[in-house]
């Protein structure tokens, strides 16, 4: 079987056509796709009060507005399901519960004082498991290598046993 | 001693943890030196009287300065504070006495929405000035950290009574007298 023959100019002008049909159309549905999809997530991102709930504080409470059992708790889960059906976003309404409860209600640390510990504690720790592993890890490496060396080490053959093994073999050979 | 230094360095890693968690129970205690400087007389020129809040109705903003010069009963309310509900009719009937002496009682809210706060307003009929302290800083540097208190304030800024709770006419009156003297 010979090669197979070059295609003439004139097959390129046929196919060029169809290629090019054939990407437009993969390029229109997945540009369809990509709408459907975003249509369909701007859907599901509009914001739920169980969604909002979860992510803020009873002010009052000290405790997540998802597990609150309180008049004033009732009383921001009503503020928050105005805004929802006033059609607001989840950082609109999360905006709008700062402006009427202040930050403490992201029950987020704030970044001064005390607060700061929330911050910089983790980090440290972080830092200081990431020096307590650099330093000991190099040592526990090395100790494991001679202790492999030492594993994988033949014992040396006796004497009898290494006439023994030469005999066997030549005979082998 | 490399054997030591590892032990030695989380033991310190943990005192200085236990140092922070004893530092951070106390810092979230209430500030009570304004109390012992009036108990003792000794009469301390009010807290962030410049820092200026937005008020309830309106978009104007009003600091304890711009009250300066007046007898200012200073209340610390939230629409949720049951005792909030029942010292308002009180504090009114206080605003009506003040103002013919050119002084006032001042409301602050505080960890309140506005609409709450002023469906409350409209409520117990107030005609008092009401600011919304929404981030808590001024309310926390009168060592507030529970509704209501009250604070009575001279003509010079300066506190001369301090009622950690609901009030009663008994304080107010006894208040406004040591207000009105000094």
């Amino acid at each position: 079987m010979g090669p197979s023959p070059r295609p003439s100019s004139a097959s390129l002008l046929r196919t060029r056509p169809i290629a090019l049909g054939g990407v437009l159309a993969i390029l229109l549905a997945a540009g369809a796709g990509a709408g459907i999809g975003a249509a369909a997530s701007a859907a599901s991102s509009r914001p739920s009060l169980p969604t909002i709930e979860r992510q803020v504080m009873c002010v009052t409470c000290k405790i997540p507005l998802n597990v609150a059992q309180s008049p004033q708790a009732d009383r921001e889960r009503a503020f928050i399901q105005s805004l929802i059906d006033g059609g607001q976003t989840e950082a609109q309404i999360k905006r709008a519960l700062v402006g009427q409860y202040g930050s403490a209600v992201l029950g987020l640390p704030s970044t001064h004082g005390f607060d700061l510990a929330a911050y910089l504690v983790p980090l440290a720790a972080l830092i200081a498991l990431v020096a307590v592993l650099a330093l000991l890890l190099p040592r526990w490496r090395a100790r494991a290598r001679v202790a492999s060396a030492h594993r994988t080490a033949p014992p040396p053959l006796s004497a009898t046993d290494a006439a023994r093994l030469d005999a066997d073999l030549a005979r082998f050979d | 001693m490399k054997r030591r230094a590892l032990p030695a360095l989380a033991s310190l890693a943990g005192a200085c943890l236990i140092g922070l968690l004893i530092y951070g129970v106390s810092a979230q205690s209430a500030n009570r030196t304004l109390d012992q400087q009036v108990a003792q007389k000794r009469y301390p020129k009010a807290p962030d009287a410049a820092q200026a809040l937005p008020l309830l109705q309106g978009p104007a903003h009003a600091s304890l300065a711009s009250f300066r010069g007046r007898v200012l009963v200073l209340n610390f309310w939230a629409s949720w504070c049951e005792p909030c509900q029942v010292e308002a009719p009180l504090l009114e009937h206080a605003q009506r006495q003040l103002e013919r002496h050119g002084g006032t009682v001042l409301g602050v809210t505080y960890l309140d929405a506005s609409p709450d706060s002023q469906s409350f307003v409209r409520r117990y009929h107030i005609t008092y000035p009401n600011l919304r302290d929404n981030e808590g800083t001024f309310t926390h540097s009168y060592g507030t950290n529970q509704l209501p208190e009250t604070f009575v304030i001279d003509r010079q800024g300066r506190i001369v009574a301090i009622s950690r709770g609901e009030i009663d006419q008994a304080f107010l009156n006894r208040a406004l007298a040591v207000a009105e003297s000094s």
